[in-house]
């Protein structure tokens, strides 16, 4: 067994020394009846080729994304990922380390914690970020959460361009706190604001929404934010972070909370986890903030350094007071983000996000000149994925992709059981002009 | 030597009472033990209080402590600036660091805190 | 300050890059689109965004310096307990980097991801052998995140029976700030259990505190081994006396190292827990997560599981989503599969043997370093401990000025993470001890050599402990003034 070093010589030493006959005395505190008294029954442990052989045919028995043409997004959307991004968070000093309790041993988690927070902030235009927690949908929940703390109002908003997980996710959490939540509908493929305007009147702690929507579509956020102000709600914007270096940032029009999912940072898709969460806010909600932040200060002979800050909100000193239970988040896939964020810098982040808006146009055009495909809101406004009828079925159309070696797009039956014959294409900057006429070519023949 | 017109509580905070309006604050005990604090939370004007529940928290930099009123009431008065500099708490705890000032609804909350002869002896038992 | 470490908006040049992202490749056969074409000018971001601009070497160089200031488990020893900070395998980080496992998508057709839901399924398999709970739910993302979902499931439970009013959750004074915290989000008021002189639980206190709330005990949430290193020796009563009272047992499976293959929780009465497999099964903390924190069940509590959960069908495995009673979701999709993958590569490597001489050589390793340390400091409870225990610096602090803190710290100096400090709360000046299994004699013979040092130094030079750390980074660092005068971010 490699991964335990004590030989039987060391075992023996350290059973004397502790004054035992053998391991098994060690157990002494437990009462026989606790015991398990058999082998588990589990597999022979395997030796590390044969286990890469394993892992390898699991691994096989999985059609990756880059294998082909793929069009699935639906909030997990494939990027280019710089090598740079593994090479650098790969590195064991950052892997193997504990959250950052003792600052003097942590200076270097710390300090990247500190830019993260600062590049979140600067993609949002928000005041403050946290260091992140665990993924988009939890960071709505947690902003959903904040909003009934600081607003005192039992009954949070939410429009149903909001993914249909991030829904449910909040609907978990509200559920057991006596905390209304109302769906407010779509319209013309973006949020009703009518009808958010009277559900506002009825009173609400926050209006959340998600900007690119779930269809793909960018929502008027400055509308939306004036409405939840006018009825004193927070107004809370979950967004697609690259779409970020074209779209105006939430901090522009007002937002109180911004909050997102970070895979599009430099994470793979993997299955949808682990990736961060991203929650950016006004400086004077520090306090009512969850999550890790770090801050910075200086040392004993006055050298600038970083501490994990405001830790009073956290639930290691508050306990059942505190703003949230959270306390393991994802850092690593955070601080991924800061290093594709620091990589791309304002050039790469804007070019990105150009690529994804121009391609993902252009694929809907060429899409769109198919017979039988149009864009299902063809006035709307998207950023890299957007919903297109489909002369049949979805799931038939999908099937007939995947015959060709292509991973269609989202079947939006899923997302809405009236959508019977739509599909959610997601077009990035990693998709190339042969895997669109492959699909074009594909969905010719149908 | 603690002031002696004060009454106190176990959980260190002091009381002082003048025409119906009691002025509460914690001690210098407490502001000691607590060490380096950074943030005060404290109710608003016209808030009510009872007696022996938590009226706001105190906070250091790894802990935060409830404070706890020693009489029920409406607040009248809060020290705001108080809030902002926390300064007068280890300067002057008994002076310029008093937190609120409550109307008290039930002069007899009085009879049932700790004279400042007890009140040292609690601190006695607690070294 | 050398300027290499400086913030890297400092080091910016606004026109540089670190690489270069793809150029756009698609066939505009329509006419060419601007972006001005493609988005009305209101919803446009027109601003810089601030980003910093560096070049490749100097990115690089940035992190590279960066993480050499971090301690970190591959260079150094890191005794935190309840944290169980243990080797993470090379393969394991090898296994993940396979397209197979990280470049696929939740939305695939289940066909095409076969691999990964076999994979689920046989991790939920060992998962709940290892517990001895019959089902297992991969879906939170962390301990407290698992705790959490463990309690909805609790809550939905006794709502189904038309029970919902029980909502109150005992919790020993010893345990993690994340139980308490757990259960304000899940609606539950907490109570408090004292812990006993033996640092167990009172029963006596627990009778009195179940007497005082009849109909009302929704659960308790018990820590086996609880953080004082300590087995709940009477656990099967302790189980008994909440189940007579309508309640479930909660654990919390942090500790969960010390009893792998030796002790199973579902055998001595535990209902539904969670796991760490950040902890116990070795994938790596990464400053703070990612994690993963799955729960296992009985079957009383298996309607209530989170979705999706992953069937299997025959030959076939998929995920199914249709569960009437289903608490819901508590995150997007499946979980944290990329853990999972490690978690899994870890059990398989172990296999049913290797699994057992963990738990053993867990307890081992922190009985001999306790045997060697309480010759220099009080063991708070100095018996047999399991996987880790607690020392208390208290007589130190009175006599000499030196708080749990400074032994710390001057720990740094001397090439050693320090253990957890002042917790659990309920032992003063606290050092809690995990050394886990993977530690060699030899490094907890040096670690003690570490201590005998530094309490020699706590008489004949204290003012080195108070001034410890030197050789870091930094000294220590100003808490007081990042509250008092935040600066949260960088700004120009």
């Amino acid at each position: 067994m490699p991964y335990i070093q004590n030989t039987e010589k060391d075992q023996r030493e350290m059973l004397d020394a502790i004054g035992v006959g053998s391991i098994a005395d060690l157990f002494e505190p437990l009462p026989p009846t606790t015991r398990l008294g058999r082998a588990l029954d589990l597999p022979e442990g395997l030796d590390e080729n044969a286990l890469r052989e394993h892992l390898a045919e699991l691994a096989s028995k999985n059609r990756p994304l880059g294998s082909g043409p793929s069009f699935l997004g639906a909030g997990r959307t494939r990027h280019f990922i710089p090598v740079v991004v593994d090479q650098l968070a790969g590195r064991s000093e950052f892997l193997t380390a504990y959250t950052p309790y003792q600052p003097e041993a942590s200076q270097g988690t710390l300090q990247a914690f500190f830019e993260f927070q600062t590049m979140i902030a600067q993609i949002t235009g928000m005041e403050i970020a946290n260091s992140s927690v665990y993924d988009g949908a939890s960071a709505l929940a947690e902003a959903a959460l904040m909003s009934l703390s600081i607003q005192k109002v039992d009954r949070v908003l939410v429009s149903q361009g909001v993914h249909f997980e991030d829904r449910q996710t909040l609907a978990t959490y509200l559920r057991n706190l006596d905390a209304e939540l109302v769906e407010i509908p779509l319209r013309d493929g973006r949020t009703d604001r009518e009808a958010a305007s009277a559900a506002l009147g009825d009173g609400a702690s926050a209006l959340c929404f998600q900007s690119p929507n779930f269809l793909g579509i960018v929502e008027d956020g400055a509308a939306l934010t004036e409405l939840a102000h006018e009825a004193k709600a927070l107004s809370v914007a979950s967004v697609h972070p690259v779409s970020l270096g074209v779209l105006q940032p939430p901090g522009e029009y007002d937002a109180d909370i911004v909050v997102g999912d970070g895979q599009p940072l430099g994470c793979p898709p993997f299955l949808g986890g682990p990736s961060f969460g991203m929650f950016a806010t006004r400086e004077r909600f520090i306090r009512r903030l969850p999550g890790r932040i770090v801050g910075a200060t200086v040392d004993g002979r006055g050298k600038p350094g970083y501490v994990l800050t405001f830790q009073t909100r956290e639930q290691h000193i508050r306990r059942e007071k505190a703003t949230s239970n959270i306390c393991t988040n994802n850092a690593l896939m955070a601080l991924r983000g800061a290093i594709y964020l620091a990589a791309l810098g304002d050039l790469g982040f804007r070019a990105v996000a150009e690529t994804c808006l121009v391609q993902a146009h252009a694929a809907a055009d060429a899409i769109g000149a198919v017979s039988g495909f149009e864009l299902l809101h063809p006035e709307q406004p998207f950023f890299c994925e957007f919903a297109m009828k489909t002369p049949r079925p979805a799931s038939e159309v999908n099937r007939h992709l995947a015959s060709r070696g292509i991973q269609g797009g989202f079947d939006l039956k899923r997302f809405d059981p009236g959508l019977e014959s739509a599909l959610l294409f997601a077009v990035t900057e990693v998709t190339s002009g042969t895997d669109v006429d492959r699909l074009v070519a594909a969905l010719q023949e149908l | 030597m603690r002031p002696a017109d004060l009454r106190y509580l176990e959980s260190h905070e002091w009381v002082r009472l003048e025409d119906g309006i009691a002025t509460i604050g914690i001690t210098d005990y407490a502001v000691e033990h607590l060490n380096d604090l950074v943030f005060l939370d404290l109710p608003k004007v016209g808030d009510d209080i009872t007696q022996g529940e938590s009226f706001g928290e105190v906070e250091s930099v790894k802990a935060v402590s409830e404070l706890y009123s020693p009489v029920g009431g409406e607040v009248v008065e809060v020290n705001e600036p108080l809030q902002e500099d926390l300064d007068p708490l280890s300067k002057d705890p008994f002076g310029d660091g008093w937190m609120i000032k409550v109307k008290v609804s039930n002069p007899a909350d009085m009879e049932s805190l700790l004279d400042p002869t007890a009140y040292e002896k609690v601190l006695e038992k607690d070294a | 300050m050398h300027p290499d470490d400086r913030v890297l908006f400092e080091k910016s040049r606004p026109d540089l890059s670190a690489v270069q992202t793809p150029k756009p490749a698609l066939p505009q056969n329509t006419s060419a689109h601007s972006i001005d074409q493609l988005l009305p000018t209101e919803l446009r971001r027109h601003a810089s965004i601030g980003l910093p601009g560096v070049g490749q070497l100097d990115l690089t160089r940035h992190y590279t310096r960066l993480s050499r200031k971090n301690f970190a488990i591959s260079t150094t020893f890191y005794p935190l307990g309840s944290c169980t900070m243990k080797y993470n395998p090379a393969v394991n980080e090898t296994v993940v980097t396979d397209p197979g496992l990280a470049d696929i998508h939740p939305y695939q057709n289940e066909d095409d991801l076969q691999g990964a839901l076999q994979l689920i399924f046989d991790l939920e398999r060992y998962l709940s052998e290892i517990s001895g709970l019959a089902h297992i739910s991969l879906h939170p993302a962390a301990g407290a995140h698992g705790e959490l979902t463990a309690l909805m499931i609790i809550r939905e439970h006794f709502r189904k029976q038309g029970d919902n009013e029980r909502r109150t959750v005992l919790i020993p004074d010893s345990a993690h700030g994340t139980n308490p915290a757990s259960c304000s989000l899940c609606g539950f008021k907490t109570v408090e259990l004292k812990s006993n002189s033996e640092g167990l639980v009172d029963i006596d206190d627990l009778r009195l505190k179940i007497d005082s709330n009849p109909g009302g005990i929704a659960a308790l949430m018990i820590t086996n081994p609880n953080t004082l290193g300590l087995f709940e020796r009477r656990i099967e009563e302790i189980a008994k006396l909440i189940h007579g009272a309508g309640g479930k047992v909660y654990m919390d499976g942090a500790n969960l190292n010390a009893l792998m293959g030796i002790s199973r929780p579902g055998d001595f009465g535990v209902d539904i827990m969670h796991f760490n497999l950040h902890k116990t099964f070795s994938t790596p903390h990464g400053t703070g997560g990612p994690g993963a924190g799955p729960i296992g069940v009985t079957d009383e509590l298996e309607p209530y599981l989170p979705i999706p959960r992953v069937v299997q069908e025959g030959e076939r495995y998929r995920f199914e989503e249709e569960r009437p009673h289903t608490i819901g979701r508590t995150r997007a999709y499946v979980g944290n599969f990329g853990v999972m993958a490690r978690a899994y590569t870890y059990i398989r490597a172990l296999g049913r043997d290797g699994v057992r001489r963990v738990g053993e050589n867990a307890v081992l390793n922190a009985n001999y370093l306790r045997v060697l340390l309480e010759k220099h400091l009080t063991v708070a409870h100095p018996r047999l401990c399991m996987h880790e225990f607690v020392l208390t610096a208290r007589r130190l602090a009175k006599e000499h000025g030196i708080k749990a803190t400074d032994i710390a710290k001057r720990l740094l100096d001397l090439g050693f993470h320090p253990p957890t400090i002042y917790f659990p709360l309920i032992v003063p000046e606290a050092l809690m001890i995990e050394p886990t299994e993977t530690e060699s004699k030899a490094t907890l013979d040096a670690f003690a050599g570490a201590f005998r040092q530094i309490m020699e130094e706590a008489v004949s030079n204290p003012d080195l402990l108070h001034q410890a750390p030197v050789t870091t980074p930094l000294t220590r660092l100003d808490e007081v003034r990042a509250v008092k005068q935040p600066e949260l971010r960088w700004r120009p």
